[in-house]
């Protein structure tokens, strides 16, 4: 195992971070901080609660679930991509590494910078609204999974890319859809009971409802639907690149 | 010596189904500098990506060290150190961190002193703390070196390392390997400039077409190929070569008043006193005579276009 070829690509993807601090986590902060306006001030004030907690509070776990989801698939996506456009991937392909050595080092460091943005909006959120966690290990398990997972997902569309287009395609033709009508904002209850039965079909739904769960123990769905979910999205995207990466490695002609 | 490098039978086709290496067999010996020499698309950057790992062969094998570089990519990889023929650099990072980094990659613990003396020997000690789009191209040359060098290979491969550099730097360049190879690494260079070649390598191969079509060492090949030109400049003008001189391999320029006698040199010169005499013997009055040796371009040119004739063929 190559461990110095590990950190060496991880601390290099958390300096690219560090170098674009104010992109990296400023943006999302902002983001978050305009839902929360837009959102919780502006609608709060027509809906007072949902499910015995405040609108406010209601779309906190849901929100972070938004900006982690986007994040770790923009991060990682990009930070493998970003090397083959540039050209100096040469050097991790002519290092002594191998194909698992190079996904633990570029998803590692894309899942901990989502986490770490993930604290941040926690912390920032306790400004706008009570915040309260019934469940922090579990709210925790759940942030660092989720980010894990999507960041590998997007490993796998950076690996799969070959221009900018294909890179923002798939967050935004799928990703973001799924993300949106995903009960960030709202709980399905909420929904016609058609649509209620069209959001079960969406993963993301289970994730934000998970999440909820951990902090105000009320859910769409059960936890233990949620946990399964997430595990089987991260299922899915190691097997995806294990059949990629038996199949030849991409970025490699 | 025993191959340090051993190609055998090496193929590659692209996904375009292009063939671009053609059953290539080659050896290098430890602590040579080798030079691949071809035109545009010989597949001179193929082969070398092959070696070191950053493009999959399609058949053939290829041992560094013996070890076979897919199965044993770890031990073969360690050894290679790589400058790509493109200035492929990030833009932000420093230079000391991004040198640092490469070593990360394959594996090395920081060693912040050897890289300090890596640094002060390639010249960009002042630049360590630059980023490394404030360089310049011939510093990020250098750059993409230190890089290669960072973990301490014992064979570098240096893609085009003098294209697009000034004189100066070429001949600093050259100065580096030639250092680099008293320190006892081999070294494998592909370039277009024959004279750099002819400057530093110790054996010389020809690549066209994905196939290599002459290996050896540089001055054989000189000596091989090498015609050399006897050039007799005349006192008066002549109108046409004499009946007696025509069994030899002469040219007469425009002018009239200079002939052009081509000879091998390995055939002695014998040839050239006979000559001379029969020139003599015509009452022609010679003004002075030279030699020219041909140089390694005009070789390749000759090569090439013979291989380039012969792949038409079919
Ligand atoms: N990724 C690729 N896909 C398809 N064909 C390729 C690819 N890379 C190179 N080729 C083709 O393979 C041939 C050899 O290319 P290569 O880069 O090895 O040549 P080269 O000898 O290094 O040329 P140059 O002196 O211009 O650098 C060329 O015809 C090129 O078009
Ligand atoms: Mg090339």
């Amino acid at each position: 195992m190559n461990i110095q070829g590990i950190k060496a690509i991880y601390f290099h993807e958390m300096d690219r971070m560090r170098r674009t601090i104010f992109q990296s986590i400023l943006s999302p902060l902002i983001s978050t901080s305009l839902y929360f306006v837009v959102f919780g001030a502006a609608i709060g004030s027509r809906i007072s609660e949902v499910s015995g907690v405040n609108y406010g509070s209601f779309i906190v776990p849901g929100m972070i679930m938004l900006t982690l989801l986007t994040q770790s698939i923009s991060n990682s996506s990009f930070g493998i991509y970003f090397p083959k456009f540039t050209g100096t991937i040469y050097e991790i392909l002519a290092a002594p590494l191998s194909s698992f050595e190079i996904i633990l080092g570029f998803v590692g460091a894309a899942a901990t910078k989502s986490l770490i943005i993930g604290l941040i909006i926690i912390g920032t959120a306790g400004f706008f609204v009570d915040l309260y966690i019934m469940h922090p290990f579990i709210m925790l398990f759940l942030l660092v999974l989720t980010s894990i997972t999507f960041s590998l997902f997007g490993f796998i569309i950076g690996y799969w890319a070959d221009n900018f287009e294909k890179l923002q395609l798939i967050p935004i033709l799928i990703i973001s859809p799924l993300v949106f009508l995903g009960g960030s904002f709202y709980s399905i209850d909420m929904l016609p009971e058609f649509w209620q039965k069209v959001s079960l079909l969406n993963p993301v739904l289970y994730l934000v409802s998970g999440f909820r769960w951990s902090f105000y123990e009320i859910s769409d769905v059960s936890i233990y639907v949620s946990l399964i979910t997430i595990f089987s999205i991260l299922i899915i995207c190691i097997a995806i690149i294990i059949f990629s990466f038996s199949k030849g490695y991409k970025i490699k002609n | 010596m025993e191959n340090f490098i051993s190609i055998q039978n090496l193929s590659k086709i692209y996904s375009n189904k292009f063939t671009a290496l053609d059953k290539i067999d080659l050896n290098i010996k430890k602590g040579e500098i080798f030079a691949l020499l071809g035109p545009n698309g010989a597949g001179k950057t193929t082969l070398i990506n092959i070696i070191c790992g950053i493009v999959t062969p399609t058949s053939g094998n290829v041992l560094v060290n013996e070890f076979n570089i897919i199965d044993d990519y770890r031990k073969t990889r360690s050894l290679i150190g790589i400058v790509p023929q493109e200035l492929t650099l990030e833009a932000f990072e420093t230079v000391f961190n991004n040198v640092n980094y490469s070593r990360g990659l394959y594996g090395k613990k920081p060693n912040n002193k050897y890289i300090e003396s890596l640094l002060k020997e390639l010249s960009l000690w002042d630049k360590k703390n630059n980023k490394l789009r404030e360089l310049s191209g011939g510093m990020k040359r250098r750059v993409l070196i230190a890089k290669a060098l960072s973990h301490e290979p014992q064979i570098l491969f240096l893609d085009e390392p003098t294209a697009s550099v000034d004189v100066e730097l070429r001949i600093d360049m050259w100065k580096i390997i030639k250092k680099l190879k008293s320190n006892g690494v081999t070294i494998i260079l592909t370039t277009h400039y024959i004279e750099e070649a002819e400057e530093i390598a110790d054996r010389v191969g020809i690549i066209n077409n994905g196939k290599i079509i002459l290996i050896d060492q540089k001055d054989k090949l000189i000596k091989k190929l090498g015609k050399k030109k006897l050039i007799i400049h005349l006192e008066s003008k002549i109108n046409k070569i004499p009946n007696s001189l025509m069994k030899y391999k002469i040219e007469i320029d425009d002018s009239k008043n200079k002939l052009t006698f081509f000879y091998d040199k390995i055939n002695n010169n014998t040839s050239i006193t006979t000559l001379l005499q029969k020139i003599r013997e015509e009452n022609i009055v010679i003004k002075d005579i030279n030699t020219e040796e041909s140089s390694l371009e005009e070789i390749f040119v000759n090569i090439v276009k013979g291989s380039n004739d012969e792949y038409s063929r079919y």
